[in-house]
């Protein structure tokens, strides 16, 4: 007799969120485990969004900056690209010049590059902070208010300064990024504190945080798996955000995406070490459960839309 | 049920300054609460004791045997101030503890010293390799402190099996294993094994005003599978037995009336036994 394969059907299913105003992008929305669409709903392809910052990237290894010559001085040029010359469906801005150790930007130079990227661009915007979080809590606030009525994601809150910034992103109708340090624990209860607030918890996107491959991406996979699973077999509400794989940071400053082929022969041509390293590592997030990807280089980009073709 | 008192623990900021100035008052006022509570034994954890460890425990051992007719657990892991105190203990009102040996070579010693002076013993199912993965590991690690307790010649009425219990708030899923370990610990040996747990330690990390809750509804939950004693705060453990009924009846299904009782159990339940995830804010939901 033929074989039917058993179907797994959960009491839970994974938010659906959309972002953009012009052009929108859809992710989440799924009542099944990552891509086993054969057992229920899977209505939304994973979005990968290219990541532009603010300050020129003098600190990105060459393989990634060189891409990007030309219009990475610019914000404003380097989101065209991205849109234009790239077919981005969505660019996150990370605001890393805004960083104390860094260029230490204001909030009001963050605003404005926050309405001059809007105003060049169609498709959806992710504003990131730097990650310190005393300033991203100012930063973020002006961020969101320039942003205002665009329907922006705005990430990333965390434990540390979550308040200023989940009232920002509620006032300004944005949606939310919650991060913890890949704790599931802690994650679920970033997320109750958020909508203890009063913010919906549909607007809220989990980051359990990523890690490299080599680097500590099997904690990260646990996690993300964990969570994906206590959403869809417990039901648990608090769990159900789509999550966000912040990959390229994560990548890019690793020894094998930049130590040179002279230095390390054995470890082969640093340019598709470097573009290998990272499609892997957001392949692998893809199947433990990340519905939103930023990335870096358009190869790696691509090289995961073909992934996520073959898997729906 | 046994009770071993755990709050003379160099851990709490007035004990261990009572230890340091080597105050009588605190030491003794602590025991004999514990002892007024209804605990068999006083817990004396003076942590690794690398200097002075001997005077230390000896000190601890006359301190509270002065005013509390009961026996004590020696906790730390210097085998010489273990052995000071076992020296000077008074055994009239019960046998000495030793907490504890495991399955690390560095705490076989232990056992011999509890055949030396017959005192009873705690085995931490736990080896070199890092922390028991599930019940199923700490049982293997258990019977083979079983097998090198009879040889160093303690008889095994005389070993408390203690299967580590770790926190909830980052351990979730060890709260079972925990459970089935006590099950399957009464399993390997006729007559069933003696047991002991650091109760404390499932709320180690979590909210102040949730740990009562938390060590409470678990302590249940271990009785039921068949505990033998626990190291954790009388006080606390009297509580517990009084809500024994309550907690029973909720588990074979009933409803209580009291519905904020009713959530504080059920949502409580639901986190020990792995059915929800658990966040600070859990008895909130």
């Amino acid at each position: 007799m033929a074989f039917v394969a058993p179907k797994e059907t959960y009491s839970g299913k994974v938010y659906q969120v959309e972002i953009g105003t012009d052009k929108t992008a859809v992710f989440g929305g799924e009542s099944v485990l990552p891509f086993n669409s054969f057992e229920g709903n899977a209505p939304n392809r994973p979005v990968v969004a290219y990541e532009i910052q603010d300050v020129a990237p003098e600190d990105w290894p060459e393989t990634v900056k060189k891409v990007y010559d030309g219009v990475s001085n610019d914000p404003v040029a380097w989101a065209k690209h991205c849109q234009d010359s790239l077919n981005a469906r969505a660019i996150a801005l990370r605001l890393i010049g805004t960083h104390p150790d860094r260029e230490n930007r204001s909030p009001e130079d963050a605003a404005k590059t926050v309405k001059d990227v809007l105003a060049a661009i169609n498709v959806p915007l992710i504003i990131l902070g730097s990650n310190n979080a005393e300033k991203d809590a100012a930063v973020l606030v002006a961020a969101a208010e320039a942003a205002k009525g665009k329907n922006c994601i705005i990430g990333k809150a965390q434990e540390a300064n979550y308040k200023t910034i989940v009232a920002a992103a509620m006032a300004n109708n944005h949606k939310l990024i919650a991060m913890s340090e890949l704790d599931i624990n802690l994650s679920k209860q970033l997320n109750i504190l958020i909508t203890q607030m009063g913010f919906d918890k549909e607007r809220l996107i989990t980051d359990p945080m990523c890690s490299a491959l080599g680097y500590g991406l099997e904690y990260t996979y646990s996690v993300m798996e964990r969570i994906r699973l206590a959403a869809l077999t417990q039901n648990d509400a608090t769990m159900q955000p789509p999550m966000l794989a912040d990959v390229g940071m994560y990548v890019w400053k690793i020894k094998e995406t930049q130590a040179s082929e002279a230095d390390l022969p054995q470890w082969g041509t640093l340019v598709e070490r470097g573009i290998a390293w990272e499609t892997t590592t957001a392949g692998s997030l893809l199947i433990s459960g990340a519905e939103l990807l930023i990335m870096r280089h358009p190869e790696a980009a691509r090289a995961v839309e073909k992934f996520i073709d073959e898997l729906m | 049920m046994l009770i071993i008192g755990e709050k003379l623990s160099i851990i709490a900021k007035r004990v261990r300054e009572a230890m340091m100035k080597k105050d009588k008052g605190p030491i003794q006022e602590i025991a004999t609460r514990q002892w007024k509570e209804g605990s068999g034994v006083i817990d004396a954890n003076i942590g690794p004791a690398e200097d002075g460890g001997e005077e230390l425990m000896q000190w601890m051992v006359t301190t509270i045997q002065e005013v509390v007719p009961l026996p004590v657990c020696l906790d730390t892991t210097n085998a010489n101030a273990i052995e000071a105190g076992l020296k000077i203990h008074n055994n009239q009102w019960g046998r000495p503890f030793i907490n504890s040996t495991s399955n690390d070579p560095e705490r076989f010693p232990i056992l011999e010293l509890a055949a030396k002076y017959n005192s009873q013993v705690i085995g931490l199912t736990v080896g070199k390799g890092g922390l028991p993965a599930d019940a199923e590991e700490r049982t293997e690690i258990a019977a083979e402190i079983m097998g090198r307790a009879m040889e160093y010649g303690v008889p095994l009425e005389d070993l408390y099996l203690d299967p580590l219990v770790l926190q909830i708030a980052t351990s979730q899923d060890h709260a079972l294993h925990v459970i089935k370990a006590i099950k399957m610990f009464q399993e390997i040996n006729d007559p069933p094994m003696k047991t002991v747990v650091g109760l404390s330690n499932i709320s180690n990390g979590c909210p102040k005003a949730l740990r009562p809750i938390l060590n409470k509804y678990y302590f249940i939950m271990l009785m039921n599978a068949g505990l033998t004693s626990a190291i954790a705060d009388a006080h606390e453990m009297a509580e517990a037995l009084n809500e024994k009924k309550i907690i029973d009846s909720v588990l074979a299904g009933e409803k209580l009336d009291d519905a904020k009782k009713m959530m504080e159990i059920t949502k409580t339940l639901d986190v020990i036994m792995g059915r929800t995830l658990y966040a600070h804010s859990y008895l909130e939901m």
